[in-house]
């Protein structure tokens, strides 16, 4: 019986995210009909999210095997989806259970610091808690220690980086009602530092006139398949009908192979999205629900796109030059021995159009056009310093795009590595934690002494 | 009556407009379903009113759909107009 509950109950990921929305669903007093359905869509959606990760593993294997064949490297497709839909099989359980306690580990730090943050990307709470994940139990944490921590950590970042990025977003958007909650933060900040230090008298991007046709590659299944297919079409030229043909294909002409290859990816990324949207339909507006009665005057940390409608013109300069130094990068990464990052329209559509409304409201278009090219850089190299941290999941040919997930799990897997004890470790990574409160928490009395000075 | 919130990914943003519209429809005592996807899917989907972006929702433009586009879709006053001015 114990052995039911504890195995096959909760240690399903499935069932245990359904567990967490029927809960949700309870505490709101939701009326029978909306417990039953909900609960039901929620464990769909995560069944769904399992499909998904099948129809793009055969795709990304063709894939690797092709570039391998074709340069002789390794070649990585960063795409959050895919990597935290293959991970689920092994670190599933954790994953949900380190999600659903950073959110209250994010609601309890919005109550008791001046960090009023509620995280409300859900999407992105899930993959930053699978990251977790995955890290701490490469490096041998496992059970209640795990979660504990890794909430801790979650949750944390759910605070700390709509907190950095505050100041930034209120010259975007010149009010207080809402914040960024994205884990892409780390490539904005930096954007708009870099707009800061470049952008002296640089005019605004809202003064040119842009072409408004690349608006469709905000459509993110158009964006993928695009470019897929070319990706695909660009290394089968390389690789030659020979090898595909008698290696992969079966026999099918190679160009066709690779279009239809290219699509099953996009495909699968459809799925995916298709899945995680059901799975969280219940359980973010159960957060914000408890987050509103606990937390008074909590402002909402949001998706990136809320940062969009400021700087029309800065959303598409910012993807074109994010995506010109993941181009660049393409040839610097192998040259200092790294994996290649192909370089995704998708990661460098949002974050890139993101890094460049934030270079641009620091530093106008020449802060828009290098801000958003180091944005680029970062998830470029970030993505491939993340490989060799994700320990079996760093050979599936994919891994997370964003910029926070490559920092969070390049210094995660390093002090793993330093300290070998989970204790150790432990400790080290509170400390840390506390130190960056305490910092944090200095410069907000700073600052609002200083408001009230003025 | 249906109301769809579209975005380009049909994860974050639409579904906080969602939220959004949900909570000034109980304000304003309308009953409607409301729901969030992606433009793809959205293209497929029938509702009553598709509600999001303007610049994205030029992409849904055929003459017979109830477009209730946003300049800024954060923006709830806009958003309770749109909503008081369309429904």
């Amino acid at each position: 019986m114990i052995d039911l509950i504890m195995n096959d109950i909760l240690g399903t990921p499935a069932i245990l995210v359904g567990l967490f929305a029927l809960l949700g669903l309870l505490l709101q007093r939701a009326a029978i009909t909306n417990v039953v359905s909900g609960t039901l869509k929620t464990v769909m959606g995560f069944v769904i999210l399992g499909a998904g990760a099948n129809v793009i593993v055969g795709s990304l294997s063709n894939f690797s095997a092709m570039f391998e064949d074709a340069f002789n490297i390794h070649g990585v497709i960063p795409n959050n989806e895919a990597i935290v839909a293959l991970a689920q099989d092994a670190f599933g359980t954790e994953t949900a259970m380190i999600m659903l306690f950073g959110m209250l580990v994010n609601i309890l730090l919005a109550r008791f610091t001046p960090f009023k943050y509620i995280f409300l990307t859900g999407h992105h709470t899930m993959f930053m808690a699978c990251l977790i994940a995955v890290i701490l139990m490469t490096g041998g944490l496992s059970g209640v220690p795990l979660v504990f921590i890794g909430s801790i950590i979650l949750g944390s970042l759910m605070v700390l980086m709509p907190a950095l990025i505050t100041p930034y977003t209120r010259k975007v958007t010149g009010t207080d009602d809402f914040t960024v909650g994205h884990f892409g933060t780390i490539g904005y900040f930096v954007s708009a530092f870099v707009g800061s230090k470049v952008g002296k008298n640089s005019k605004s991007t809202e003064e040119l006139k842009v072409p408004k046709s690349l608006g469709f590659l905000r459509d993110t299944s158009v964006a993928v398949s695009l470019t897929m297919f070319l990706l695909f079409f660009i290394v089968a030229l390389f690789s030659g009908p020979a090898f595909i043909e008698t290696e992969l294909s079966g026999g099918t002409n190679f160009l066709v192979f690779s279009f239809l290859q290219g699509l099953t990816f996009a495909a699968g990324v459809y799925i995916i999205l298709a899945g995680v949207r059901m799975l969280l339909a219940e359980i973010v507006p159960a957060f914000k629900g408890i987050a509103d009665k606990v937390v008074p005057n909590a402002i909402p940390a949001l998706d990136v796109p809320a940062v969009f409608p400021f700087a029309n013109n800065a959303v598409i300069v910012g993807f074109l030059f994010s995506f010109i130094a993941g181009l660049i990068s393409m040839f610097l990464l192998p040259l200092v021995g790294l994996s290649v990052i192909v370089p995704g329209l998708v990661p460098h559509f949002f974050t890139g159009a993101a890094a460049g409304v934030f270079g641009n409201a620091t530093g106008g278009r020449r802060g828009a056009i290098f801000g958003s090219m180091a944005n680029g850089f970062l998830i470029s190299f970030l993505p491939a310093l993340l490989l060799p941290v994700l320990g079996i999941l760093g050979f599936e040919g994919t891994t997370f795009g964003d910029a926070d997930f490559g920092v969070v799990g390049v210094v995660l897997g390093g002090i793993v590595e330093i300290f070998s004890s989970p204790a150790a470790f432990i400790s080290v990574i509170l400390v840390i934690l506390a130190g960056i409160f305490g910092i944090g928490i200095a410069k907000n009395k700073k600052t609002v002494k200083e408001e009230e000075a003025a | 009556m249906k109301i769809l919130v579209v975005c380009g990914n049909g994860l974050g943003s639409s579904f906080i407009v969602e939220m959004n519209v949900k909570a000034i429809l109980k304000e304003l005592g309308i009953e409607a379903e409301v729901s969030h996807t992606d433009l793809t899917t959205s293209k497929s989907e029938d509702a009553d009113y598709y509600l999001g972006a303007a610049d994205l929702l030029e992409n849904l433009e055929d003459g017979k759909r109830n477009l209730i586009k946003l300049n800024n879709i954060m923006d709830k006053k806009e958003l309770r107009e749109a909503l008081e001015n369309n429904l």
